[in-house]
């Protein structure tokens, strides 16, 4: 399988969609219009943007506290996100959800999670009902490297792998969980612990849209064709702290800066693809362009957004009660 | 209309609604019992033999046996209703809730709220409660207090047979997650139910006693201590209702209110510890809605405030007896014997 | 006479095992007659008056006012002057020892237990009682009811006859699929029902919508009826109380459905606890709130009853009689007024509409009657 000129466009525009937002939500966060805590997936985009170009939405994903970028590779609705972001009635969730409970099933979007190691459990689940109900959809649990030494985890590896279901751990390792390296908290390697369950695991480089992409294609195959699981340990980098506010003092000076320059995932999609001929320059300007009108409008919107009232604090507790 | 045991009971409602809705799996530990072995592969049926004989009716498919791991396949559940099934998992014991807990009051039970009530998630958890069976302190909690305090799901609680079918059809019915609590003591008690499906709605409380001089409202296991008491004293005269609110979440409130209000004397049996209980919340209640109406002060029967024992003569002083339940009565109604 | 005779706790419905007697309306020493009330008996299912089923002078008393005791114990004696104190003593000696005895051999012992036939791929519950020869007597209950609702009939009936209580597609433990639920199905099922059991002719007794069916078979099959006895029937005017049939479809609650229940009988006080709960606990099963919303837009379509069979009533081949509480709230007893000569009419001030169980000494002897003739 190949990557149409179509599937490159829509790859790029989801790229640049995940950072414009991120980098909306960071200004606007400092600027003091943002309640609560964020978690921003700058940095990150490859990694979310090169699994889900596999999936539609019939499969599910479940994400993490770090989860803008998981719904936009989604294709959650870029304006109702940010309108939930900024806590109003209009927002994907209805103000209720908020930043770290962004979902869309309609879209196969179970969630963002507040809590570290919530999702792969959950996916087990998504994937045994595509299993059971043959649906032919796979589901794709992501976590940090902070929530893979999470006993939820490694249960659910088990579990994924014993029942033989349609899953796909994808490990996004940013170095970091909180303030604390992964160089310290992290025994042994990420695809080790995949093997030690014969789960197929493999270690690509997220900064690389095309590395991730192609380790995808084989683990939703795999899945697909009831292999069971697969687990993808993706190296990542966050350019921002762990929540917005974190002054990052646990990390050396130059860090970001020096992936930034020499790294970044948009860039280096850019580069590849111009260098092989398969878009031109000019397609991606445009693409920076209408994606940065897009997310300055959603600001506007959400600003001036109603906020939820008071008749919709209990409503959504239950279906019927 | 067949006598039945609770266990047969519970079994009907899941073959019931298996055949049904084919939606409807169960999953959890030894749920079917024997999986990979090279023996019998319908060993168990749960530790109480409650789901023995669905897995040669539906296959391994749909009756799951999982790995001792709660998180996983309790979360598993969840994410299974949140995507489409209808699945029953059976949480052993309720005690276990300290290694899964996370799954059911962060995720199953606050999808649809912080979703903007754009998630359904279908889950019944089974799960045995209850003291009586010299289990000791990790495997006879009540516990259902707690899932009760939390927004988003429901609790029942039957108190006999044909309680059990028809609530446990209902909580499979139900598209909110459900957790249904069976009372480890009650697997064998009989009664009557009917073959045919029948759901019990919720939050709807039964009257199983009619009396004048005191209100007992019970909990579970309790409602049978709380009518066989009632019917002891009845043969002196004194008569007492007895309310079986069925589920505390949601809670027949108006019930409550409207059966302490009509005799005034109010005694509340509860197998839970006694802070934030069942008993403290009803009590609660009632002051604040009822005060006026009452003629004394509320007696409340609970367990103690301590751990369940292990010892045989320990663990029958632990739970509330028919003698206290009875002493209550006659206090609230200053008739001694 | 010097015979004794004993009087009994009676066995009402299938489920009773005891009943307390609430109070004897005689004391010790009175002359009661045969149908008299004697007593009120309360079951955990229902409250009732007590008949006695002997005459002569009441001798002895064995149960005091509020004493549960089981089925089939001795609540009396009654014997003539002839009979020595000392004769009745040992007598009651003799019958509590051997009591005593039946009650620990019947303890595993069943008594008749409903089974099912299947009509037309329907499922159709009924109990069958007694074996007499002759035709059998079929029991058809109204809307919403149940063949239980012959408690205190068809064991009476069944001492000369075969009974069949049975219950109708949608009710009790019949199968909740009831066609097109007009009338006419409903009586083409009890057709089916008689063909499957090999009944040419059947005497039918039917309470309100199962008094219509029973018209409706005396009038459109007299070959299959040898009579009709009609308790508070259907199908003999326009009127029905809706707020009864919606009240009963609605009420899922026992304090809205026990008002309801008590619109049926002239004394509210005869509808136990137990008994809205047994009413709650069939109108939970599957199918069931269906199939009672579709007899009831069928049968009482537009909120008035949708078959008259009054015209035709005069030209019925079979004996028919109609018996009606004036105290109805449902079916009301004008109903029975301008019926052709040819039938008989028997009215109850003191009734309400569930005059065989208010008037159930009375409806029995009726229904023999008819029988008998035969």
């Amino acid at each position: 399988m190949q990557l149409s000129r179509e599937d490159l466009l829509k790859a790029y525009r989801r790229m640049v969609m995940i950072r414009e937002f991120e980098e909306a939500v960071h200004e606007e966060f400092s600027a003091g219009s943002i309640p609560g805590f964020v978690h921003l997936y700058a940095g990150e985009e490859a990694s979310g943007v090169g699994v889900c170009m596999h999936l539609n939405d019939n499969d599910y994903i479940a994400s993490t506290h770090r989860g803008h970028g998981h719904c936009l590779a989604k294709d959650c609705d870029e304006h109702a996100m940010m309108l939930e972001i900024f806590g109003k009635k209009e927002g994907l969730c209805g103000g209720k959800g908020g930043s770290m409970h962004i979902a869309d099933l309609s879209k196969g979007m179970m969630g963002a999670n507040g809590i570290v190691g919530g999702g792969p459990p959950l996916i087990c689940g998504a994937a045994l009902t595509a299993k059971t109900l043959k649906t032919g959809g796979v589901a794709v649990a992501f976590v940090g490297d902070g929530a893979s030494n999470q006993g939820t985890v490694f249960e659910s590896y088990n579990l994924a792998k014993i029942l033989n279901l349609p899953a796909i751990f994808v490990v996004e390792d940013n170095g970091y969980a909180e303030a604390t390296s992964s160089r310290y908290s992290v025994a042994g390697s990420q695809v080790n612990r995949g093997k030690a369950f014969d789960i197929p695991a493999v270690e690509v480089d997220g900064s690389d849209f095309f590395a991730v992409w192609e380790a995808a294609r084989e683990a939703v195959e795999r899945a697909r064709n009831g292999g069971g699981p697969s687990l993808i340990h993706s190296r990542v980098l966050r350019y921002y702290g762990h929540f917005e506010g974190d002054a990052m003092t646990y990390r050396p000076a130059d860090e970001v800066a020096n992936y930034r320059a020499q790294k970044d995932p948009l860039m280096q999609f850019r580069r590849r693809v111009t260098e092989a001929g398969l878009l031109d320059g000019s397609a991606l300007d445009e693409i920076d362009r209408s994606v940065k009108d897009r997310i300055a409008q959603c600001v506007v919107q959400a600003k001036s957004a109603p906020e939820p009232t008071e008749a919709d604090l209990l409503t959504d507790v239950y279906i019927s009660y | 209309m067949a006598k039945k045991s609770y266990r047969q009971a519970i079994s009907e409602a899941l073959r019931q609604e298996m055949e049904r809705d084919h939606r409807v799996i169960v999953l959890g530990e030894d749920i079917a019992g024997g999986a990979g072995g090279d023996a019998e592969q319908d060993a168990w049926g749960g530790p109480m033999g409650v789901t023995k004989g669905l897995l040669p009716l539906f296959g391994r498919e749909r009756v799951i046996d999982t790995p001792i791991t709660e998180s996983g396949f309790i979360g598993a559940a969840v994410g299974a209703a949140a995507t489409g099934l209808r699945p029953v998992a059976d949480l052993m014991f309720v005690d276990f809730m300290g290694v899964c807990f996370d799954q059911i009051f962060n995720q199953a039970a606050k999808f649809k709220y912080m979703f903007g009530g754009k998630a359904t998630t279908p889950v019944v958890i089974r799960t045995m409660y209850g003291a009586g069976f010299r289990a000791a302190s990790q495997h006879s909690q009540c516990l259902y207090n707690i899932f009760t305090h939390i927004p988003g799901l429901k609790v029942a609680l039957p108190s006999n047979p044909y309680e059990a079918k028809g609530l446990m059809i209902q909580a499979i019915r139900d598209d909110d997650p459900v957790i249904f609590f069976e009372h480890k003591a009650m697997y064998d008690m009989e009664g009557e139910v009917p073959d045919e499906s029948y759901a019990i709605p919720f939050g709807q409380a039964n009257v199983t006693r009619e009396g004048d001089d005191a209100t007992i409202i019970a909990f579970g296991r309790m409602v049978n201590f709380a009518n066989t008491v009632a019917d002891k004293l009845s043969k002196e005269g004194i008569t007492c209702t007895v309310v079986d609110p069925r589920t505390t979440s949601p809670l027949d409130t108006e019930t409550i209110l409207e059966t302490a209000a009509e005799t005034g004397r109010v005694v509340v049996v509860d197998e839970a510890h006694p802070r934030c209980n069942m008993a403290t919340d009803v009590s609660a209640l009632i002051c604040q809605e009822a005060f006026d109406k009452l003629k004394a002060p509320i007696k409340m029967v609970t367990a103690p405030h301590a751990p369940v024992p292990f010892s045989a003569a320990l663990e029958d002083l632990y739970i509330p007896s028919m003698d206290k339940i009875e002493a209550a009565v006659r206090s609230v109604t200053g008739k001694s014997h | 006479m010097s015979e004794i005779q004993t009087i009994v706790m009676p066995k009402w419905g299938l489920a009773m095992q005891e009943g307390m007697l609430a109070a004897w309306h005689v004391e010790e020493g009175a002359t009661v007659s045969k149908g008299q009330e004697i007593a009120d008996i309360e079951t955990s299912k229902i409250a009732n008056a007590f008949e006695s089923p002997v005459s002569g002078k009441l001798r002895r008393i064995l149960v005091t006012g509020g004493e549960t005791v089981p089925v089939g114990a001795l609540l009396g004696v009654v014997a003539d002057e002839s009979v020595s104190d000392a004769e009745i003593g040992s007598f009651v000696d003799d019958f509590q020892a051997k009591f005593a005895e039946q009650l620990a051999a019947s303890a595993s012992e069943k008594g008749p237990e409903p089974e099912t036939v299947e009509v037309a791929g329907q499922r159709i519950r009924y109990l069958q009682i007694g074996d007499g020869a002759g035709a059998p007597i079929v029991l058809i209950h109204g809307y919403g009811g149940d063949l239980n609702n012959f408690l205190f009939n068809q064991p009476a009936l069944a001492e000369k006859h075969t009974t069949y209580a049975i219950d109708l597609p949608g009710h009790g433990g019949s199968s909740k699929d009831v066609g097109e639920a007009d009338i006419a199905s409903q009586a083409k099922t009890v057709l089916g029902f008689l063909d499957a059991k090999g009944i040419q002719k059947a005497h039918l007794a039917g309470h309100s919508m199962g008094g219509g069916v029973s018209l409706y078979l005396a009038t459109h099959h007299p070959d299959r009826v040898a009579s009709a006895t009609l308790l508070a029937p259907a199908g003999l005017g326009p009127d029905i109380s809706m707020e009864y049939i919606n009240g009963f479809i609605e009420a899922s609650r026992r304090k809205k459905l026990e008002p309801i229940l008590q619109m049926l009988v002239a004394k509210p006080e005869m509808v136990t606890g137990d008994m809205v709960e047994d009413v709650l606990k069939f109108k939970r099963l599957d199918g069931v709130d269906a199939a009672l919303k579709k007899v009831r837009d069928a049968v009482f379509a537009g909120g008035k009853q949708a078959l008259s069979l009054r015209d035709q009533l005069g030209s019925a081949k079979v004996p028919v009689q109609v018996i009606w509480g004036t105290q109805d709230k449902i079916v009301p007893a004008k109903h029975a007024e301008g019926l052709p000569g040819s039938v008989k009419v028997t009215t109850f001030d003191d009734a309400g509409h569930l005059i065989h169980m208010e008037k159930s000494a009375e409806v029995n002897q009726a229904i023999l009657a008819f029988a008998a003739a035969d």
